[in-house]
């Protein structure tokens, strides 16, 4: 749906110091273009719950991270992101990929489809779902929004397959 | 079944208070308790409550985000545990500027001394996991391993003024009957101060 220059140039807009990520099929596309931007560091992570404190030590530190996960990886980093969302507060944004929902070709029947927006209602995260390029505009505005009232937020960007 | 010398967990805190002078100190768990009784410093960042295993991650952000603030992560071999591959986005990274500071009690100290899967007592082997190893085999640049209190007395200040990152094992004697750290105030709060101290001044953007 977006290249790798068209989110490196709206991540340099929306002024993220550091990605802190578990790339999947559709965000690991945007690797050389986030690799090569001058003003982002990428932070390869093991596991996703890393992802919510690595992202916070960050924050903490005077810096503007973004995580980005597949929503496989919201699944696995549950605790993670209530202790730093819910105990500690701290306002950081997430890109998430929601796997299969623009062609379940690969997985059909997928189970993300099932649990991924329960599971961010669960954990109280507020979300927009973008899916499709012209929603780019309201991904931008729910971050701003997000980062303005200092309160956490989760892009939801439809993926097309496994 | 293999025994090691163990240190007293506060004695070994206080060698750490003791010489500690701006570093940022996150600790979690047993640590947290102990630490937060012999230390009230602006730059203490004493993860209760927590998730268990994302101290390391936590100290790594700090770290990266301040390439010259000292950054000290205490954390528990059960936390190590619970999150390895938090090692090696560690090293991956490489900062100059971290310190992971494992206590190896190899018990679950909190939850009542459950043995956790790399003490001696869980293993068919019957031999502790070598946690210096791991941290080496996962790129640590300098390792440490300390079990007398007095080498690491007199070791702990050139270990943390080392170039890391840099990995300590400080082999620590169970506290029997003991309780969890209980927090030390609202979250939120503490982590406005904590980041009002370390930035000197509250983030505005």
């Amino acid at each position: 749906m977006f290249t790798g220059q068209q989110i490196v140039n709206l991540l340099d807009e929306l002024k993220i110091t550091h990605v802190v990520w578990v790339p999947d099929s559709t965000l690991g596309q945007w690797e050389a273009e986030l690799n090569a931007s001058p003003s982002i560091q990428l932070i390869r992570v093991c596991r996703e719950g890393e992802a919510w404190s690595v992202a916070a030590g960050l924050y903490l530190g005077g810096k503007n991270p973004l995580v980005m996960i597949q929503c496989t990886g919201l699944f696995e980093s549950g605790d993670a992101l209530r202790n730093m969302l819910h105990d500690y507060q701290l306002p950081l944004f997430a890109f998430v990929g929601y796997r299969s929902y623009l062609n379940q070709s690969t997985l059909p029947g997928d189970t993300c489809l099932v649990f991924t927006e329960p599971i961010l209602d669960a954990w109280k995260l507020d979300y927009r779902l973008i899916d499709e390029p012209g929603k780019l505009e309201l991904l931008k505005q729910h971050y701003r929004s997000c980062h303005e009232e200092r309160r956490p937020g989760v892009a939801l960007i439809a993926e097309g397959k496994a | 079944m293999t025994t090691v010398p163990q240190m007293p967990l506060v004695e070994t805190l206080q060698v750490l208070h003791s010489v500690r002078s701006d570093e940022v100190v996150v600790t979690a768990m047993g640590v947290s308790r102990e630490w937060m009784r012999l230390s009230s410093h602006p730059l203490d960042f004493n993860l209760v409550p927590s998730s268990m295993g994302q101290a390391t991650g936590l100290g790594l952000g700090l770290a990266l985000a301040q390439p010259r603030q000292g950054v000290i992560v205490c954390n528990g071999d059960g936390s190590t545990l619970m999150n390895l591959g938090s090692l090696v986005t560690i090293t991956a990274q490489a900062p100059q500027n971290l310190t992971l500071m494992i206590f190896d009690n190899g018990i679950y100290e909190v939850t009542g001394a459950q043995t956790t899967p790399g003490s001696a007592g869980s293993r068919q082997d019957g031999h502790s996991l070598d946690f210096a190893s791991v941290a080496g085999s996962c790129g640590f640049r300098s390792l440490y391993e300390f079990d007398d209190l007095n080498r690491w007395r007199a070791g702990a200040r050139s270990v943390i003024d080392d170039p890391g990152p840099t990995c300590v094992v400080l082999r620590i004697a169970p506290i029997p009957g003991a309780v969890g750290p209980r927090s030390p105030g609202p979250g939120r709060q503490r982590a406005i101060d904590f980041s009002a101290a370390l930035n000197n001044g509250p983030l505005t953007d």
